[in-house]
């Protein structure tokens, strides 16, 4: 030992000396090493610690020279950082024993706790906080010290309650203000935390008692927050799909099986859109929906008014066979769109502004559901705006009221038909564009929404566009909110019991529509 | 024309149908058994088997048109009854496996063995036992068509609404029956299938004897239809279709009647269900699939709704199509062709083959009629047909 201290160079700061000792081969030397150099504050400390845990750290025994290998094969002087060409053969990785490696993880914690990424270091302050190590409360308070931010500061001190929680010779009061910043934390971890620290001072145990309590009673608060915003969501896929056939169920009274299809069809207008785009404008693909929407209703609405003019027309009055009819065209598109797109997924892009998802409290929320939720609602806005206080939404609600009537009045009953069911499969066009964000483009997607569209709009009550509304989102809320109890299959199975139930309690749905309209 | 001579043409019609059904259920699998095989007249088991599953489509249209083409209730979910008479079928058969399971275990059919049940689920006790399994085939579509109708029925729940729960009523079922721990096999069924009242399934003489039991079962299923249609009780069913209402005024207890035919409806259908599994070897949940029941709906549109032979032809020959045109190279038009049967049947052709038919010869020999009550300064009577 002497003698090799003494072939140490000169020249040799502290810094050198520890990075020096990896290569004695022997493991309190090591360890000292690793200790010295994780507080030395040098730059080059964290290549060479990690090195040190990939086994990426040479040492020649010859020349008491230190390397470290990149993971790209290039090496450099672990002493000054200037590369060198090779390796020496004699030199040989420095190794480790368990003690040796929770030394490693434990420097490694401390040295990312100072890193100058902002994230990093909040990463860093989170593992130990979930780790609560005693030997990282040195690092944490050196961190804290430091520390500017102050998301990471709060992360930092957080992490230094939970080691102190943990640590056995901690004062009383250190523990109680550990405790309480715990409690202000107030999420699952923080939960597991309290509940798993074992023995402790009376009145420790009282306080973190009192906050086991009040961390889980905000956390029921919050899963029902969040419950509530699935079921929203839910809701709000469910009133788009269902909209339109909100109106030519609803309004006019025809059994659209393949109302499905049209969702299906403004999903693929999405597609090709998005396909054009990325060909031709790349620039413009975070415009892509705006394009599509207007494309896929227009798409949508003119093939829904071939199939009033060419089909059901001749089947007014007969819904049974206009059921029957429309069920065959919904195979034929079906067909169609696989034999034109293929049978398998085709990929919608979610533009920048649609993807990614914020903090709210505990829960998280998605761009891409949000945006859903308010643009189906400013659809459904439009869609009464337009039934109101339109000359074609007069004439519509004339020609459902009293079609005789309308007609002798001078409107063109049979032009408001056509339209009418235009608007109708239109608006399921526009449903697609906004469903192809959230759900697999495929001929079979339409299929997946009918069953539940016609339970929306039978259970809110057929004829009437605030029904369809509270429809969906009873209907999304309630299989949201049965679904952490029963699973999601059978939250599904439970719905539809449900509404066959309440069907035979009320017929005609929530806000059944009285008078002659209902012998009609 | 009289309505004596109405039911007699009638008549003509359901005995030469009787008569067929009859002769191919004895000449299809006597051809099958005693020609060598080879030879020109001699139908080859896989056709047995393809016609079976026919004739049971067959009993299943039969069973849609008493309610759809007498009471005017559509419903979308009688594939539901038949695939629970499927199932109740299957575990009869499952539990005639035995030993000769792939894990060997002498109660526990192998996915339950698989999914590690450590005992047989209560509500398959009793399913080793044939009489038991038969009576169940009745006994649980119709059950289940009771209860589903008595709640429809009371709360009159009627058109497309009651088409749209019975709808939903099946799809529920598909998603229960996909469910592993449901018990009945989860994804892929019941199927591997060895024995039926100790004689192989797969062998010919008891692919032959299932064919003319479905053959059987298609005639016994018609002549109860007949017999209820034909009755005063055919007569209300009649009058309940065509003006509900008015029959409720006239103090018919309609929803008891609609309740009647309904239960008797899904019993058929079980029992079409119950045929079909051991000539096609597998009952899975895919046969719960809404599509699936307003296929045969349009079955019975395509032979004319109201007709019951139409019923029974159209299930055949719909089903013939689907055979021959899925097969060959025609494959990928299949669904357009279908798609386009719907549309057109309903737009084109909406009293079906034999309603067209009916139609067809009634007003040619009416216009014979006319012309010799012309002669003789009569009256003509109104058309019965619609």
């Amino acid at each position: 030992m002497f003698l090799i201290a003494f072939a140490v160079p000169a020249f040799a700061g502290p810094f050198e000396d520890a990075v020096a000792k990896f290569a004695n081969d022997d493991f309190s030397d090591t360890d000292e090493a690793i200790g010295a150099v994780a507080s030395s504050g040098n730059k080059l400390a964290f290549p060479i610690i990690s090195a040190l845990q990939d086994g990426r750290l040479m040492a020649d025994p010859d020349s008491k020279k230190v390397y470290v290998t990149g993971s790209d094969g290039k090496s450099i002087d672990a002493a000054t950082g200037e590369p060198v060409a090779s390796v020496p053969d004699s030199a040989s990785a420095v190794r480790l024993n368990n003690r040796l490696r929770r030394s490693v993880d434990a420097a490694l914690g401390s040295l990312t706790l100072q890193s100058p990424d902002l994230a990093t270091r909040l990463q860093a302050a989170q593992s130990v906080f979930k780790s609560h190590e005693e030997s990282a409360l040195e690092p944490v308070d050196a961190a804290l010290a430091k520390e500017t931010s102050k998301s990471v500061k709060v992360a930092l001190g957080e992490a230094r309650a939970a080691i102190l929680l943990f640590k056995p010779d901690a004062t009383e009061v250190e523990k109680l203000e550990a405790v309480a910043t715990i409690r202000a934390r107030g999420d699952q971890e923080a939960l597991a935390l309290l509940t798993g620290m074992g023995d402790q001072p009376a009145l420790v145990a009282k306080a973190a008692a009192s906050a086991i309590g009040s961390i889980q009673s905000s956390l029921a608060v919050w899963s029902t927050v969040q419950n509530a915003w699935y079921g929203l969501s839910l809701g709000s896929v469910l009133l788009l799909a269902a909209i339109g056939l909100a109106i030519t169920f609803g309004v006019m009274g025809v059994i659209n099986m393949a109302h499905g299809e049209m969702v299906m069809i403004g999903a693929y207008t999405t597609f090709v859109v998005q396909e054009v785009i990325r060909t031709r404008y790349p620039g413009l693909f975070d415009y892509s929906l705006l394009i599509a929407v207007p494309l896929a209703f227009l798409v949508a609405g003119a093939i829904g008014v071939v199939i009033e003019r060419g089909i059901i027309r001749f089947l007014y009055g007969r819904p049974l066979e206009t059921l029957l009819a429309t069920w065959g065209l919904s195979l034929v598109l079906q067909q169609e769109v696989r034999t034109m797109f293929g049978p398998t997924n085709r990929e919608v892009g979610n533009p920048s502004w649609m993807s990614g998802a914020f903090e709210l409290g505990q829960i998280t929320i998605t761009y891409n559901r949000l945006w859903i939720l308010c643009f189906t609602l400013a659809v459904f806005a439009i869609l009464l705006a337009m039934l109101r206080y339109t000359a074609l939404g007069l004439e519509m609600r004339a020609v459902t009221q009293n079609r005789r009537m309308a007609a002798s009045m001078g409107i063109a009953t049979s032009r408001v038909d056509a339209l009418t069911f235009g608007l109708g499969s239109g608006i399921a066009g526009i449903a697609g564009v906004a469903l192809s964000q959230i759900d697999n483009v495929s001929p079979n997607l339409g299929q997946s929404y009918i069953i539940d569209s016609f339970m929306v709009v039978v259970f809110g009550g057929v004829g009437n566009l605030w029904g369809t509304l509270v429809g969906a989102f009873t209907l999304g809320i309630a299989n949201k909110f049965l679904e952490p109890v029963a699973g999601a299959v059978l939250g599904k199975i439970a719905i539809l019991v449900l509404i066959i139930l309440f069907i035979q309690k009320r017929p005609r749905g929530l806000f059944a529509l009285k008078g002659r309209a209902v012998e009609a | 024309m009289t309505p004596h001579m109405l039911t007699r043409s009638l008549d003509r019609g359901a005995t030469m149908f009787l008569a067929i059904v009859a002769a191919c259920g004895i000449l299809i699998p006597l051809s099958n058994l005693l020609l060598p095989a080879g030879s020109f007249f001699q139908v080859p088991t896989y056709l047995v088997a393809l016609w079976g599953k026919y004739v049971c489509y067959a009993i299943l249209a039969l069973s849609i048109d008493l309610i759809w083409g007498y009471c005017g209730i559509l419903s979308l979910g009688h594939g539901a009854f038949f695939a629970l008479g499927g199932y109740a079928m299957g575990m009869y058969l499952m539990r005639q496996i035995g030993t000769r399971g792939v894990y060997g275990n002498p109660i526990l059919p192998d996915f339950m063995v698989f999914l590690n049940y450590p005992k047989l689920p209560w509500y398959w006790h009793g399913f080793d036992m044939f009489w038991f399994a038969a009576l169940m085939v009745l006994l649980v579509p119709g059950l289940l068509a009771f209860c589903f109708g008595w709640l429809a029925f009371r709360s009159r729940v009627t058109g497309v609404y009651l088409s749209i729960i019975t709808q939903a009523m099946t799809y529920a079922l598909l998603l229960a029956f996909f469910r592993n721990d449901f018990g009945f096999g989860g994804n892929n069924g019941l199927t591997d299938f060895k024995d039926i009242l100790g004689f192989n399934v797969q062998a010919e003489g008891t692919r032959a004897a299932l064919f003319m039991l479905s053959c059987l079962g298609l005639i016994v299923s018609f002549l109860i239809c007949r017999a209820v249609v034909s009755s005063k009780l055919g007569k209300v069913l009649i009058a309940i279709r065509d003006a509900e209402s008015r029959s409720r005024f006239f103090g018919y207890r309609v929803e008891s009647y609609k309740l009647f035919v309904f239960t008797l409806s899904a019993c058929m259908a079980g029992v079409a269900g119950a045929l079909y599994v051991p000539q096609v070897g597998i009952i899975n949940p895919s046969e719960f699939a809404p599509g699936n029941s307003i296929e045969a709906v349009i079955w019975v549109a395509v032979g004319g709704r109201g007709t019951l032979v139409g019923a029974a032809l159209g299930a055949v020959v719909v089903n013939y199509a689907k055979t021959f045109f899925t097969s060959g190279v025609l494959a990928p038009y299949w669904l357009f062709m279908l798609g386009a049967l719907f549309i057109l049947v309903t737009l084109l052709l909406p009293k079906g083959i034999v309603g067209t038919f009916n139609a067809w010869r009634e007003s040619s020999s009416e216009k014979r009629a006319a012309a010799s009550a012309a002669a003789e300064g009569g009256i003509t009577e109104p058309n019965m047909a619609e």
